[in-house]
């Protein structure tokens, strides 16, 4: 089976305190901590965990920039067979359905059997697999959490609500976006990376996929952002600013004031 | 003004939440003009649906057809592709089945997409302004949408609140015609209930509950030892699910339990609203986070700064001594 999984670099929000700057375009990159998207990873663990028990290819890619070489560089190390690039200039301020617009030009490039997204990027949007699948024309599922190979299809699991999972049957070819715990991911260290640093990586721009240049980047995208702030909130928590000792003393007396002891 | 519509959730012939929320979303965009809403489905509580309806909506457009029995996102598209105006605004909540239908919904009516919003800020010509949050909702931000080929809007449920509003008297109208021979190369076959845990988190009234912070596995022991201290369970959000580290009937949220505690311990929870809207009940919350950035310090009660993996043994402590110290 040929797999392509996209991929996205951002800020890893469980490592970071994200700080709107002082224009409010953009949050403080400075000193930032950036991995793969978390959802994206997983993504890339089960195309690997297909590709061994059907055979095939893992193609990983991603519309970035330079500096997004190490995220492709790590899925390598993890043992996909190929990763990409997307970068040009003319991609810049591209919205949602701009960056699907060019990954569907790059899929049609190529001859791929799955697609594979994480369900959702730092923006939270969960947006790309969906518009890529209309795009193509292909089916797709949201939310997958489990995934069967039976000969033309493929047997997915959807997250619903209350922990419950919804089973389809989905024809091939298709997109799905794929939904953390999944799988675990395996460990890439150092030494993994290190031994994948001469592999290529082709770049890919507008030329190469023929993307028509009016239908991405800022002046084609209908949805921007205008600003970043942090809205004035409702009261929030009262924080309490003694000694551990102090506040775990006071979290005792306020679990007991609220009949919490049994 | 661009005409706007709501797609209604319904399960076993009752209306989801959702549909009162957007109403409140229509009427910020546009109080003027009282939304259309949109039931799709089949069965004997489809017209119960639409009835129930009919005193907050303008209109009612219902479409009863066989294969939306059960509401499969490619179906459904196809299904309204065939009946929205063009240039209109499509209200979704964004839950599995909007992030499900949306995004291919917005492209196939060649649209604007704007997913999860929190609020709408006003509208200026063909310029929609809403609010929505990035990066785990510790930022904000303002999002301008072209509205002039018309939207998909999803909207995070229980973000607006549903408004009083003077009971109209609408109109069904029978789209069913409308909508050709639908067929999906997604089928679905069947729901996996989740399965019954060994502990039943939404019995107890209090719940110390473990989040990303809690680092490694191993120290899961550490949130366990002061559950015991205090009489209390523990639960946990998606990611200590994801890693393994605990089992799904212990989640806390929309993708898995819905708990009503006395009190709840938010041990290194970032708070995700996925997360918040599993916790019911109006609990008094305490949340210890080492950053204090962290979106749960919005909602808790009380918060600390600091590393769970030190407080909590800290905390054990302090409840082993005082617990010992009332026995005597």
């Amino acid at each position: 089976m040929e797999i392509l999984v996209c991929v996205r670099r951002v800020p890893d929000t469980s490592e970071n305190e994200i700080e709107v700057n002082a224009a409010g375009n953009d949050i403080e990159r400075n000193e930032l901590v950036y991995s793969v998207n978390e959802a994206d990873n997983y993504a890339v663990e089960e195309a690997l965990q297909i590709r061994d028990r059907v055979g095939g290819n893992v193609t990983v890619v991603t519309v970035g920039g330079e500096d997004d070489e190490e995220v492709l560089r790590r899925e390598l190390a993890m043992g996909a067979n190929q990763a990409v690039l997307v970068s040009d200039e003319d991609f810049n301020g591209s919205d949602g359905r701009g960056i699907a617009t060019i990954l569907k030009d790059f899929v049609k490039k190529g001859r791929y059997d799955l697609i594979l997204t994480g369900v959702q990027a730092d923006d939270g949007a969960a947006q790309v697999g969906g518009m890529l699948a209309a795009m193509l024309d292909y089916p797709f599922a949201s939310l997958v959490n489990s995934i069967t190979v039976d000969g033309g299809k493929l047997k997915v699991g959807r997250e619903i609500e209350g922990g419950n999972r919804e089973i389809n049957e989905i024809d091939l070819p298709c997109v799905l976006s794929i939904q953390t715990g999944i799988n675990e991911p395996r460990y890439v260290g150092m030494r993994g990376i290190r031994q994948v640093a001469s592999v290529p990586i082709p770049t890919l721009g507008v030329s190469n996929l023929g993307v028509e240049k009016d239908s991405v980047g800022e002046a084609a995208a209908k949805v921007r952002r205008v600003d970043y702030f942090v809205p004035a909130l409702s009261k929030g928590a009262d924080m309490l600013h003694g000694s551990r000792e102090e506040n775990a003393h006071t979290v005792f007396e306020l679990v007991a004031a609220r009949g919490g002891l049994k | 003004m661009a005409r706007i519509f709501s797609y209604i959730v319904h399960r076993g012939g009752t209306v989801d939440d959702s549909a009162a929320e957007l109403t409140a979303v229509a009427r910020k965009i546009d109080p003027t003009v009282p939304p259309t809403a949109i039931v799709t489905g089949w069965g004997a509580g489809l017209d119960a649906v639409c009835s129930s309806l009919l005193s907050s909506y303008g209109e009612v457009w219902k479409v009863a057809n066989e294969a939306l029995s059960y509401p499969n996102a490619e179906l459904v598209r196809q299904a309204l592709v065939s009946i929205l105006p063009a240039n209109s605004i499509l209200l979704v909540p964004h839950d599995h089945f909007g992030i499900d239908l949306s995004p291919g919904l917005s492209i196939k009516v060649n649209s604007a997409f704007v997913p999860d919003v929190l609020g709408i800020d006003g509208i200026e010509g063909d310029s929609l302004r809403l609010v929505r949050q990035e990066f785990g909702g510790q930022v904000s931000a303002h999002v301008r949408c072209d509205i002039s080929s018309g939207a998909v809007i999803n909207v995070r449920p229980g973000a607006f609140k549903p408004e009083q509003v003077t009971p109209i008297s609408s109109v069904v109208f029978d789209k069913s015609s409308a909508v050709g021979t639908l067929t999906a190369r997604r089928r679905y076959l069947e729901t996996i209930v989740a399965e019954a845990g060994d502990v039943d988190i939404t019995k107890h009234s209090v719940l110390v509950s473990i989040g990303r912070g809690m680092q490694e596995k191993d120290n899961v022991g550490l949130a366990e030892e002061l559950a015991e201290a205090l009489g209390a369970a523990v639960s946990c959000s998606r990611p200590v699910v994801d890693a393994k580290w605990m089992e799904k009937s212990r989640q806390v949220g929309s993708s898995g339990k819905t708990v009503k505690p006395k009190v709840y311990l938010a041990c290194g929870i970032s708070g995700a609203f996925q997360h918040l809207a599993g916790i019911k009940g109006s609990p008094f919350i305490i949340a210890i986070n080492k950053n204090s950035k962290a979106p749960i310090f919005q909602v808790a009660d009380v918060g600390i700064v600091d590393d769970v993996l030190e407080f909590l043994p800290e905390l054990t402590n302090k409840v082993r001594e005082m617990r010992g110290v009332a026995a005597k």
